[in-house]
């Protein structure tokens, strides 16, 4: 179980020290400073053992949580707490920086005391925990109210309270998804996949029952074999192959084995319903196509097109491609036909910014790069072109069939219910090789 | 911001820097520095022409950020361009670059060469000094090549400046250090000793640096720089302290110079001539009168400084070791030393008293400080100041302080540092052998030493115990009462338990009479320890049960029992299963006649016979299965796998002092005269040395009983102490062949790998320290090592052999070091015998019987028969034939049994033709009742010599046959 967890910053100084068994002693801290932040070498593993102590850490931005334990635990359960930490932190206060974490010293360690208890983790729904862990001092709660904190915390459905009121009962589902890619310079897909999530924020009264269907291969094949044949047949290619997905706890896992239905009573506001990943028949929203020549030994000409891949009729936004170049570049000149295109010295790369494109258009740059002859015998790695962009659908295909809510004790059906969709695509690491 | 200074300054500089210092993060900087490789990069890009100044800036920048760890793969040729600036800050620059950056490319390289020489070649000192620094700093070969013919010139020239004749002088000495073959010193040797006049004192000190350096390479070059150092010194010691003006620090004139003579002196043995000698003691003198003064400040610069001067100059007292006077007062010295407050000047004293007590001279007067030296030990907070102190009592025990001196270190023992105690426990262990006058006293402390640090307590300490025990009746009552009181402690370590078991088994019946210890109790006492020990100790308390036995036979059931019960007659252990089967049976079988034959007392072990003719009984084979027989065959066994012979004693060596190594310093041959000793000494040694270990300290004066109690028993009963010294049986080994381990004891083992051809051969020995502590002052009487040997570190020596003539006597081969402040002698034999020196030849059978007819005078031949030890095999004696470096001649005599060889001694005087005849009489039966086989050989010279050789030959080759080791 975990022994303690510190909060660092990125100069090593400990921001938070919560040591919760007594096999952690004073100087873990300045084991974990001294090997892993302050490592002549940089640390790469997550989990580090120091003198028979195993420290897991993450960093977010400069800070470095990290989590101490002398026990054999699991580290996939060390990892998971501490991710939920920081979103449980991300929720109370937004950004986990150092300004903030010294803002919010005290409410973080209550925090601490109350998600973990003697190292086992506990209750870490930030919706339950904002119910009695806030910000606002101390309201003077009935004997009632808290009687009502413990059932809930201590009951079955602890990531919802009772008596949740809404004079609109309205629900947001948001598919985010990230798309990751890894193309050849001849324009052949090297590896390629998606990994989303499905991000709801429900406003939604007493204790509904939530029934979420989407357009899962093995569910509309089942439909199909069913009877329902027009349906899977007007979807054609509609539905998907999900490789992998976990859920929030809050849906019923067994009903998902069972009949891959997807049934829960939601959190109030927002949380992550499912997570899923995909690699088959995803749509790349954006082509590369780079050309590279070198002219002599102090000459470098590159031109790159982009061709967007999509519905004509939806426009990609925030795009930025990254052209690496050489590390002994004295000098560019970039022509480009739309967008702003720009040499950065200090990332050693040409970045090249469009702000909006439609579908299925294309559009170009092309650079020309002095360089420098150095007595270094070594080639030029040429690292790959990479891309950002966000798009308003989801690469992997996914859609949302439906979302029906129950709600027996209250009056309202889920006709009453006001649901908005929207499909967000992002890039994650969307490389090509040059 | 860095405050920079107007003229001068970098701004764009200093800009960098402080932004790369409030970089937040390690991204943060990379970024930033990225961006200013860039700028770097644009701005070198080669169309436009820089001025200086930004060259100069921009060439700093590149060398900031590859300090801070970045790689930087230009901007190379703007630093060498930077070298043919008249401007000095920019010159310093672009060297500064080179030197950090340059690795030895290649065409950069001629460039920067060139520049170089047009710095040296102006007549600017500042660029001359710029240069000679970065040929220093850089140090390359490719360096060294090009430029160490032409530095030696501006040393000695005349007209150069003073600063740069310094520069120069360390220029020569970096360049020395790197390939040595490349600075030729020849023509300049005698100008560059007269630097040690000059006027100006930082040439003389940087000077001296180089003089000492290539004086230690070839001493005899510069010897005349001894008296110019003397004068130098006395007229820096007998200056006033405001003399030197800028080279007084802190009152103390020139202490650098100073130490550094004192060091250039330490190189060479005292003056010869009486002159400087007086003027050198006069100056020793002085230096010891000086630290007598009140100080003249309280600076801790000044007393450092006087205490650096003093201690090089009590370093020259102890090389010198001849001035008696001397030797006291720096003693007395170093004396009020061990009280001062700084923990280093504690430390110094103790380590420099350690050499001091090994002087004849001063040990009486190192003694005076005993108790000092005894209460740093106890009361020294810092450990390797209190390692210091165990060193120097160590050096300065003799007979007269022993006890005192092994109780102190027994009783610091107990709370001694890990790191040291096996180092204390070894050297307790020698001091009390050593000194041993009191048989309980030995007994005593060796049974105290394994209760205190039983871990750390080889297996040599307690088998000496046991001899010693046993060879003397008075002591045996004692030591049985002794190790019965040890045992009955709860907890005791398992040597105890071997001891003790060893001990009551042979005298447990001299303490039987007292009731608290009746056998039953001493039975049980140590059957209570056994189920705690390890196999081996387990099957030594089996002898000592069977032993119990035949001394108290009320305790036979008692002991049947345990023997009969399945733990020990059915243990999985074969050993001990055998022995509990076989002392069943004995017990219960035989008569008691016939057991308390069987289980006599162990004889006591020889004392005054050599170690091999012990050897040489001792393998008879397998004999009689009892008790002592079984253990004694265990020892054996570990014996036959090389064990070895104790060194030649001291009066061997005083005898053979008569053989002595020429070595000249330019042909490197040797003259080996021989007087005609007998090849192989045997006396019997005054004081034998338990672990090979000698001390200087006189060893002759021990009383004869002493002597006779410290017998060479070590190499009858010490299985684990391979070759406890030296080495007769050694060069035995090496009479056949030529590689191999010449010497091993327990500091050092010496290994000797050689070649010959013709008169000529080629030696390397190989000196390896055994222990985690280095040797100082490690010497050989051939030809000068690094006086320095690691622990666990190897030294190699060559050594060019020629034969003059015939000779007798293997020439000898002194090893002196210090191994924790104790002075270490050995003597051994080089393996060289006349044997290998020679030539095989091959003849037909009618040839060789031809000759070998001619040659039947007297003179001619000699002859020898000898019964050979083992069984004779063909393929072995071949082999040994063959390894003696002569023709094997096969199918020439008629008698197939019979061997022949021929050969040609090879000397430089003369050539000596031999042929050899062995002859192998395996029926010839001898009136014991042993299957002895004798053998005969004959040799006969071709050439004219004298009997010597020949009887000199087959002696070789006789011994060689009665050692089975040689091969």
């Amino acid at each position: 179980m975990i022994g303690g967890l510190f909060i660092y910053n990125h100069k090593g100084e400990v921001l938070i020290s919560r040591v919760y068994r007594d096999d952690i002693g004073r100087n873990a801290v300045d084991a974990f400073r001294v090997n892993v932040i302050h490592a002549r070498q940089q640390v790469r593993s997550p989990v580090t053992n120091i003198a028979r102590t195993s420290f897991f850490h993450v960093k977010r931005s400069n800070i470095w949580l990290a989590a101490v334990t002398k026990q054999n635990v699991n580290a996939a359960m060390v990892f998971e707490f501490l991710y939920k930490m920081c979103d449980v932190m991300a929720a109370y206060f937004g950004k986990i920086s150092e300004e903030n974490i010294k803002n919010n010293f005290v409410l973080i360690y209550e925090l601490l005391d109350e998600i973990l208890d003697f190292g086992y983790p506990q209750n870490s729904e930030t919706g339950a925990l904002k119910t009695f862990i806030t910000q606002q001092g101390i309201k003077g709660q009935t004997k009632e109210e808290q009687s009502q904190i413990t059932s809930q915390v201590t009951g079955q459905i602890g990531w919802r309270r009772e008596g949740i009121k809404y004079r609109r009962n309205e629900l947001f589902l948001d598919v985010l998804e990230s798309v990751n890619l890894l193309m050849s310079p001849q324009g052949q897909v090297l590896s390629a996949h998606v990994s989303g999530r499905v991000v709801m924020k429900s406003y939604l009264s007493g204790m509904p029952e939530c029934k979420f269907g989407m357009n899962d291969k093995i569910v509309i094949d089942k439909q199909g074999k069913g009877g329902a044949g027009d349906d899977a047949g007007k979807s054609g290619k509609q539905s998907i192959a999900i490789d992998d997905c976990t859920f929030h706890q809050c849906v019923r896992l067994s009903k998902f084995d069972s009949e891959r239905s997807i049934s829960f009573i939601p959190p109030d506001g927002e949380y992550e319903l499912m997570r899923y990943r995909t690699t088959k028949d995803i749509i790349l929203p954006f082509r590369v196509i780079p050309l590279v020549r070198e002219v002599g030994r102090t000459k470098l000409e590159v031109k790159v097109v982009i061709k967007s891949n999509f519905k004509p009729s939806l426009l990609a936004q925030k795009i930025e491609v990254r052209i690496p170049t050489p590390l002994n570049t004295s000098g560019v000149q970039v022509i480009c036909m739309k967008g702003k295109a720009k040499y950065k010295a200090s990332e050693n790369a040409i970045v090249w910014k469009i702000k909006r494109m439609a579908g299925m258009k294309e559009s170009q740059i092309s650079a020309e790069i002095e360089l420098l002859p150095t007595n270094d015998k070594k080639k030029w790695a040429r690292p790959p072109i990479s891309m950002n962009f966000e798009v308003p659908f989801a690469p992997s295909g996914l859609k949302v069939r439906y979302l029906k809510v129950f709600e027996s004790k209250l009056n309202y059906s889920d006709h009453d219910v006001i649901k908005w969709v929207r499909y967000i695509g992002r890039s994650g690491i969307y490389e090509t090789r040059c | 911001m860095p405050a920079v200074s107007k003229g001068d300054g970098m701004r764009g500089l200093a800009v960098f820097i402080s932004d790369i210092r409030n970089c937040k993060s390690k991204e943060a900087e990379i970024k930033r520095i990225n961006k200013e490789l860039a700028n770097i990069r644009s701005k070198f890009k080669g169309d436009k022409a820089l001025d200086g100044y930004s060259k100069k800036k921009y060439v700093c920048k590149l060398l900031f950020i590859f300090l801070l760890g970045h790689d930087i793969d230009f901007g190379h040729m703007e630093a060498v361009n930077l070298l043919s600036s008249n401007k000095y800050t920019e010159k310093q620059i672009g060297y500064l670059f080179i030197s950090v950056l340059v690795n030895s490319n290649s065409e950069l390289i001629r460039l920067i060469n060139n520049a170089i020489k047009n710095d040296l070649s102006s007549r600017n000192p500042t660029f001359m000094c710029l240069a000679l620094h970065c040929i220093a700093n850089v140090g390359s070969r490719e360096m060294a090549e090009a430029f160490a013919g032409e530095i030696p010139r501006i040393l000695v020239a005349g007209d150069t400046m003073d600063s740069v004749k310094q520069s120069a002088a360390l220029c020569l000495l970096r360049l020395y250090r790197t390939s040595p073959d490349l600075v030729l010193m020849g023509e300049w040797t005698s100008r560059v000793v007269h630097l040690l006049n000059d006027q100006h004192m930082g040439v003389v000190t940087a000077a001296i640096s180089l003089i000492t350096c290539l004086s230690q390479k070839n001493p005899e070059e510069f010897k005349t720089c001894v008296s110019l150092a003397v004068s130098r010194l006395s007229r820096i010691v007998s200056s006033a302290s405001t003399d030197l003006q800028d080279y007084t620090y802190y009152f103390v004139p020139a202490p650098w110079l100073s130490c550094k003579l004192l060091r250039l002196l330490q190189c060479y043995p005292p003056p010869e001539d009486g002159a400087v000698k007086g003027r050198l003691v006069e100056c020793l003198e002085t230096i010891l009168n000086k630290a007598q003064e009140p100080p003249k400040s309280k600076k801790v610069q000044h007393s450092n400084a006087k205490n650096a001067i003093l201690f090089e100059a009590i370093a020259l007292i102890i090389h010198y070791d001849s001035e008696p006077n001397l030797l006291v007062r720096a003693c007395n010295q170093l004396g009020q030393f061990l009280q001062h407050r700084e923990t280093n000047l504690r430390y110094l004293a103790l380590e420099s008293m350690c050499t001091l007590a090994s002087s004849e001279f001063s040990h009486e007067a190192v003694k005076t400080h005993i108790e000092t030296v005894i209460n740093a030990l106890k009361t020294e907070r810092d450990v390797s100041v209190r390692q210091r102190a165990a060193d120097l009592l160590y050096a300065m025990c003799d007979r007269s302080n022993a006890k005192q001196i092994v109780a102190e270190m027994l009783s610091y023992l107990e709370t001694a540092d890990y790191s040291i105690r096996e180092e204390m426990v070894l050297k307790v262990a020698i001091l009390a052998e050593k000194y041993a006058v009191d048989y309980s006293w030995y007994v005593d402390t060796i049974l105290n030493l394994i209760r205190i640090a039983g871990d750390y307590v080889s297996e040599e300490v307690w088998y000496r115990v046991i001899q010693i025990v046993i060879n003397r009746d008075d002591v045996q009552g004692y030591a049985a009462k002794t190790v019965f009181e040890a045992l009955q402690a709860p907890a005791c370590h398992e040597n105890m338990v071997k001891v003790g078991g060893y001990i009551l088994g042979e005298f447990g019946n001299l303490i039987a009479g007292d009731p608290r210890s009746s056998p039953l109790v001493q039975f049980n006492l140590l059957h209570s320890k056994f189920h705690l020990c390890s196999v081996p100790t387990r099957a030594l308390l089996l002898s000592a049960y069977i032993k119990f036995i035949n001394l108290f036979p009320e305790t036979k059931p008692t002991i049947q029992e345990v023997l009969r019960c399945d733990s020990q007659i059915r243990n999985s252990d074969v050993e001990l299963q055998q022995r509990a089967v076989e002392y069943l049976k004995l017990s219960s079988i035989a008569s008691t006649d016939v057991l308390a034959t069987v289980l006599e007392e162990m004889p006591p072990f020889p004392e005054r016979e050599s170690s091999i003719l012990a050897k040489l009984k001792k393998k008879k084979g397998p004999g009689a299965v009892s008790g002592n027989e079984l253990e004694e065959g265990k020892r054996e066994g570990g014996e036959l796998n090389g064990a070895g012979e104790r060194p030649g004693d001291s009066s061997a060596i005083g005898a053979s002092n008569a053989v002595r190594l020429h070595i000249p310093t330019h042909s490197l041959n040797y003259d080996i005269i021989y007087p005609p000793p007998p090849l192989f000494q045997s006396t019997p040694s005054p004081s034998a040395d338990l672990l090979g270990l000698r001390s200087a300290a006189p060893v002759s004066a021990a009383p004869p009983s002493a002597g006779s109690l410290l017998v060479d028993v070590f190499s009858e009963a010490g299985p684990a102490a391979p070759a406890a010294g030296a080495n007769d049986d050694g060069f035995l080994r090496f009479v056949c062949k030529n590689n191999g381990v010449l010497f091993e004891n327990q500091l050092l083992q010496i290994g000797v790998k050689s070649e010959y051809r013709q008169n000529l051969g080629r030696m390397y020995l190989f000196y390896g320290n055994k222990t985690s502590v280095q040797f100082v002052n490690f010497t050989t009487t051939l030809k000068p090592v690094d006086p320095l040997v690691e622990g666990g570190a190897q030294v190699q020596q060559v050594i060019n052999i020629e034969c003059l003539t015939v000779f007798s006597d293997a020439p000898l081969l002194n090893i002196k070091f210090r191994y924790g402040g104790a002075l270490q002698n050995l003597t051994l034999k080089l393996p060289v015998a006349i044997n290998k020196f020679f030539q095989p030849t091959e003849m037909s059978s009618h040839d060789f019987f031809q000759r070998w007819k001619q040659l039947s005078q007297p003179q001619q031949e000699a002859q020898k028969i000898f019964k050979a030890n083992h069984a004779m095999d063909t393929e072995v004696l071949k082999a040994k034939l063959l390894g003696l470096g002569t023709a094997l001649l096969e199918k020439v005599d008629p008698n197939p049994d019979n061997f022949v060889c021929a050969g040609v001694i090879q000397t430089k005087a003369q050539q000596v033709g031999c042929l050899l005849r062995l002859e192998p009489n395996a029926q010839a039966q001898v009136h014991t009742h042993f299957p002895v086989r004798a053998l005969g050989l004959e040799s006969r010279p071709l050439g004219v010599s004298s009997v010597t050789t020949l009887s000199l030959c087959v002696s070789v080759v006789h011994h060689s046959f009665i050692c089975n080791k040689c091969l």
